[in-house]
């Protein structure tokens, strides 16, 4: 990781050809015929590649979307691995077009990295692991416990402010990536496990055996997690923004992987302005006429590709709750497609 | 002429010209000039360029971040850290952790080194074939791997802390690490420091005395014995005039960890025992060629006087053998700093970890942040060569 962050630095310095035409994003993905997509490095239900290499989850899912959106085939993809603290330096010195892993949207973020968020594709919080052996029930019953902790990620300034608001005191011990400070806290080396809940669930997938393991109820921070791409391109960010609104817009219309094609036959002009058939909203981003059918016939709607990688129907089995609709009690929402 | 008397301006020219150009003259001097220039137009377009993008993309630019507040918590700090402290104070707490595992791993990988290098050399075989199989064995497996196996295999060992495994309840050991009581200074620390420093000058001085008698009137007296009376002494005494120097903060269970005391954490420990071992392994062939390249008739010549092994390892064939092991052992020491980067691995905090990573990936400022840590290598392997060098000076010097 520390070559990488090198390499990618001396890139950056560099200023790689790719970083001159930053202004035009949506042609450099065309002219190399693939999009260059940040990911993690495993993270079951967001982003992880399956037996036989495939990545799969919700953040590759907008990757997905998006190539099904330029080339109208959404395996058009580079998907580039990176750790927690290499991600923003990869975005920056063009390395990929868009970082979609698992990234809190934050103020600093949003304006001292020379990137933007463009959306969030899933509200998250941090939360606490422990052995149930420990018997603890609550997070403030961790006073003078170790932790374990990624590196480089929003989760150790929280957990800072957590433990200094609420008078405890804590050991941190951060490792270079997620997989490391899980098997530390396997081994016994922590009391306390530390991420994003939904990072909790799948990486107590990852463990021996997982049900000797509780997450407990505290969520000590809000974690927005979504796409980032590089500032001075706004086609770009546009594309990127609008491709998960037309997801919850699909969703929230009952346009489905399986019925996207009848569903684009229908009169009603709401629909007949999302798939295209009445004006020209897919061109004026940039993109085609059927953009919306293309994403959703790759990728399904928001609430499948929810449900298919962490939801009900995964082996994360997490719940909607403020991931829902706001028309179904949560807080996803998109502007109108109009 | 009479201003310029030693070198007329006539002899400038060619001197110059001979000193850049070389033999090939001007032609070989503008070689050179177009090269230079080549360089600076390089070293001028990547600063340029890079200031230029970093400029149409936003990213803020400059040292200034550094006074922020850091906000995050580091597991070992020597110096008085928290999480209200700013970057400048995360930047020293990540230095002296390097600094710490690289100094106390190259004491102990020179000494492993020389006593494997020595135990290959021994004439009895199965002492010089188990050194041998060390050497080969771990110079042969990847530096991170004996790393994460010396973390994990420590911690797994290791029980937790509610069963630590305790030596008169006031040592612990753990996954946790090792606790020991704490010291703390009490009035009679002061006085025993200073009864301590001058037990030790006159030691010294005493066993330089009795060097210079030996070499020059041959005579031999037996000082040792009176330096470490001294030593133990007049320490003593300070205590017994002015009242203990320490009292001794003892931990205890409280909780999930100890609370009191001081302790050593297990990514140290691994960290140290990995660098330490795997870099011994080639400090011991290092001096084991040395050693060799000491011709064999000075060991002979000084069995012949009568002196013993040990005694014509350390007095003929170690000084002479040092010559030859000094610049590698260089090479291993710098290395060995450099690796201690590894620590990253398994949660160790070093400069890479908590400046380069943490720091850098809350900031975003990549380039200041790797150049900083870049030119701290840089630094540290220069003061590194630089002790280095003088020494080996100061050893050719002895001997002429």
């Amino acid at each position: 990781m520390k070559r990488v962050s090198l390499v990618l630095t001396l890139a950056v310095a560099a200023g790689l050809s790719a970083q001159a035409a930053s202004a035009q994003t949506l042609k450099t993905v065309k002219d190399r015929g693939m999009l260059s997509c940040g990911v993690s490095q495993g993270l079951p239900g967001f982003s992880s590649p399956d037996d036989k290499g495939n990545w799969t989850g919700l953040d590759v899912d907008i990757c997905r979307a998006i190539a099904a959106a330029v080339f109208n085939d959404p395996s058009k993809i580079k998907f580039v691995p990176l750790s927690a603290k290499d991600r923003f330096t990869a975005l920056q010195s063009g390395e990929i077009d868009v970082l979609s892993r698992n990234t809190t949207w934050t103020l600093s973020r949003d304006t001292s990295l020379g990137a933007n968020f463009t959306g969030v594709t899933y509200y998250d919080g941090q939360g606490f692991m422990v052995k149930k052996a420990l018997k603890v029930n609550s997070a403030l019953e961790l006073n003078s416990a170790s932790v374990c902790v990624q590196q480089g990620t929003t989760t150790e300034q929280n957990l800072a402010d957590y433990f200094k608001g609420n008078n405890m005191k804590y050991e941190v011990i951060a490792f270079g990536t997620n997989d490391e400070a899980v098997k530390a806290y396997e081994s016994g080396r922590c009391d306390v496990f530390t991420t994003d809940v939904s990072g909790l669930y799948a990486d107590r997938l990852k463990l021996a055996n997982p049900a000797d393991h509780v997450v407990l109820p505290e969520v000590i921070s809000k974690e927005p997690l979504g796409p980032m791409v590089r500032h001075g391109d706004d086609q770009w960010f546009d594309i990127v923004k609008w491709t998960l609104y037309a997801m919850i817009t699909a969703e929230e219309l009952g346009i489905t992987q399986k019925n996207a094609d009848e569903m684009a036959k229908s009169d009603k002009p709401e629909m007949k302005r999302v798939f295209g058939t009445d004006g020209n909203l897919g061109e004026q981003l940039g993109l085609t006429k059927d953009w919306v059918s293309r994403i959703v016939k790759a990728v399904g709607n928001y609430g499948e590709s929810f449900e298919r990688n962490v939801g009900a129907g995964s082996k994360l089995g997490i719940a909607r709750g403020i991931n829902a609709l706001w028309s179904k009690g949560g807080i996803q929402y998109a502007p109108p497609i109009r | 002429m009479a201003i310029e008397p030693r070198k007329p301006p006539s002899q400038l020219l060619p001197k110059l010209q001979r000193a850049l150009g070389g033999s090939a003259g001007w032609s070989g001097f503008v070689i050179q000039l177009v090269f230079v220039a080549a360089l600076a137009w390089i070293a001028y377009e990547i600063v340029a360029n890079a200031r230029a993008n970093l400029q149409a993309q936003r990213i803020t630019a400059g040292f200034g971040f550094m006074v922020n507040t850091a906000g995050f918590d580091v597991s070992q700090n020597l110096i008085a850290y928290s999480g209200s402290d700013n970057y400048i104070r995360v930047f020293l707490v990540g230095l002296l952790n390097t600094l710490l595992v690289s100094v106390i791993g190259i004491f102990f990988a020179t000494v492993i080194g020389f006593l494997v290098a020595l135990g290959r050399l021994s004439p009895n075989w199965l002492l010089s074939r188990i050194a041998g199989g060390y050497v080969e064995l771990i110079r042969n497996l990847p530096l991170l791997f004996q790393i994460l196996f010396w973390y994990l295999a420590v911690l797994a060992a290791l029980p937790n802390p509610r069963q630590s495994i305790s030596v008169l309840d006031t040592f612990f050991l753990s996954n946790r690490g090792l606790v020991i009581p704490k010291p703390i200074g009490e009035p009679g620390f002061e006085p025993f420091v200073i009864a301590l420093l001058i037990a030790i000058v006159v030691a010294i001085a005493l066993w330089r005395y009795s060097r210079r008698l030996l070499f020059e009137s041959g005579k031999v007296i037996k000082v040792w014995p009176y330096a470490l009376g001294l030593v133990i002494v007049l320490p003593l005494l300070a205590t017994q005039i002015f009242g203990a120097p320490v009292k001794f903060e003892i931990p205890a269970l409280k909780g999930f960890n100890f609370s009191g005391g001081s302790r050593v954490i297990p990514e140290f420990v691994a960290l140290t025992l990995a660098l330490s071992t795997y870099t011994a392994a080639f400090i011991a062939e290092i001096v084991r060629a040395g050693i060799l390249s000491v011709h064999k008739g000075q060991m002979e010549a000084g069995s012949s006087l009568g002196l013993q092994r040990g005694s014509v390892l350390r007095l003929i064939v170690i000084p002479q053998a040092l010559r030859v092991i000094l610049p590698p052992l260089t090479n291993q020491y710098l290395n060995l700093t450099k690796n201690s980067t590894l620590a990253v691995a398994i949660g160790y905090p070093d400069l890479v970890s908590v400046f380069a990573g943490t720091t850098l990936s809350q900031t975003g400022q990549a380039i200041e942040i790797i150049g900083i840590t870049m030119g701290v290598y840089l630094v540290i392997s220069l003061v590194t060569s630089a002790i280095m060098s003088f020494y080996g000076w100061r050893i050719g010097r002895s001997m002429g």
